[in-house]
């Protein structure tokens, strides 16, 4: 693997991470972050969406008239989600209802878009692939640790299992009833980009 | 890159064909199963309303299908309230009845933009140890504020007060309207009155909260930020528990209580 490669592949995940440094895709992160399996299926599709949209968007690169390229993207993008939605509807009915409308919304996250436009556009379909799957895990990554914080101390569980007995069923804990609401997210987000920051303080934009 | 008009117009016109093969084949390869997750869906919620199983359960197909074995279906006539015993409740499909003229008579004009109903509708009779009806449950749908509402109502023995309700099938906003369908705000309808003294539907979702059943029989707790969901909701219980719905049905199991 060549530094560039792994560049696209794991930069992403820290340095160039699409939600702490970019700040895109925060809709759905403050939205299906209250539990951990459908915070977890929601990256796994953001992740197909994303490194597929990424492929076929860079194999395309240079036949793809400039003027209506945007359009070109969203439409590739749309049929991703819908099969993606139908998938999840056939095969895992419970989760896609509580992800609702946030599926189809994969459309309009800001992470599958902006790399389209911003790498796969100027970049060979390998690398793009990796640029995909390295963005998807750096999503993933937030998502899944804010998902983590808020199941745990907001209802006491992780993947639906019990880890804190509360005191509603006879346990210790009293939930934290925030962390069950999204902007809990929106904190949990915040203190992560402060944490990062200072561990990377490059990464501090100038006023 | 700049590329002549003719060639941005059939790119588009390739790229578009493309997708819509790729979407409308996904779509008809994963439709049997979707409808499969469908039904069992719906077996779901008439146990939820019937109060047969909790809203976090998690059931298989199996299980599903041991706890409907006390359920009987019937289909009945809407407008006589008899049972139709030439329909097969197993086949019966309400939802294609509706849509074709020639199973479905035109609603009056109602708050629920309900347009048709159908000639037949499907119920789900909980039955006791003894056989007597336990829980009645029916199909209730409408419009709420986006699309049609879907769902089920239950009613205790004395078909007044209120087992459960559930939607299995909305568009309601998220968060607002869409929690029709968090057992929380369900769990409030439990234990409400339907009817009124003069035997008109009463139940009203009001706004904010409402006091327990026993002071406020008639109410039920609003939604926040959802006050056309809720005036919605109340109106299509209203519809289907009334004369153009069930009322028929429900007038005929009075008076056969009675004798």
């Amino acid at each position: 693997m060549t530094g560039k490669q792994r560049e696209a592949l794991v930069d992403p995940l820290f340095n160039d991470n699409p939600i702490a440094l970019q700040v895109l895709g925060i809709c759905s992160a403050l939205a299906v972050t209250t539990r951990m399996d459908t915070s977890l299926v929601m990256s796994i599709a953001v992740i197909c969406v994303l490194t597929l949209s990424n492929v076929f968007i860079s194999l395309m690169r240079d036949s793809i008239p400039t003027n209506i390229r945007i359009i070109v993207q969203l439409t590739v993008i749309a049929s991703l989600v819908i099969v993606t939605d139908q998938i999840l509807k056939a095969y895992l009915p419970e989760i896609s209802k509580q992800l609702s409308v946030f599926v189809g919304l994969i459309i309009t996250n800001c992470i599958i878009m902006g790399r389209a436009e911003a790498f796969a556009m100027a970049n060979p379909p390998g690398l793009s692939f990796l640029d995909g799957i390295g963005n998807g895990l750096g999503y993933a990554l937030i998502l899944m640790l804010t998902a983590f914080l808020r199941e745990l101390f907001g209802s006491g569980r992780l993947f639906g299992k019990e880890i804190l007995p509360l005191v509603t069923e006879g346990g210790w804990y009293t939930p934290n009833g925030l962390m069950v609401l999204s902007p809990s997210a929106f904190f949990i987000i915040g203190l992560m980009i402060w944490a990062l920051r200072v561990w990377k303080p490059d990464q501090i934009e100038e006023d | 890159m700049q590329r002549s008009p003719l060639y941005t117009i059939l790119f588009a016109t390739a790229v578009c064909i493309v997708c819509a093969i790729v979407v409308s084949a996904s779509a008809v390869s994963l439709k049997e199963r979707q409808d499969i997750n469908a039904a069992l869906d719906k077996q779901r919620n008439v146990l939820q309303a019937a109060g047969l199983m909790d809203a976090k359960e998690k059931l298989d197909a199996q299980e599903i299908a041991k706890r409907f074995e006390n359920i009987e279906m019937e289909v009945i006539d809407l407008a006589t309230g008899e049972p139709a015993p030439d329909v097969d409740p197993e086949t019966f499909n309400q939802a294609r009845a509706t849509k074709d003229p020639a199973t479905s008579t035109p609603a009056p004009p109602n708050p629920s933009f309900i347009k048709r109903t159908p000639n037949h509708a499907l119920v789900y009779k909980v039955l006791g140890e003894d056989g007597g009806v336990e829980v009645l449950v029916l199909p209730i749908e409408g419009y709420g504020l986006w699309k049609f509402l879907y769902g089920f109502i239950a009613l205790e023995e004395d078909l007044n007060t209120v087992r459960g309700i559930t939607f299995y099938d909305h568009g309601e906003t998220p968060g607002l309207g869409g929690e029709v369908d968090n057992p929380r705000w369900k769990a409030r309808w439990v234990g409400r009155k339907v009817f009124g003294d003069d035997g008109e539907p009463e139940i009203e979702v009001i706004k904010g909260a409402a006091p327990p059943p026993a002071e406020a029989p008639y109410e039920v707790d609003g939604l926040s930020g959802a006050t056309l969901t809720a005036r919605g909701v109340t109106n299509l219980v209203h519809f289907w528990l009334g004369d153009n719905g069930f009322g028929a049905y429900l007038g005929n199991l009075e008076q056969r209580k009675a004798t």
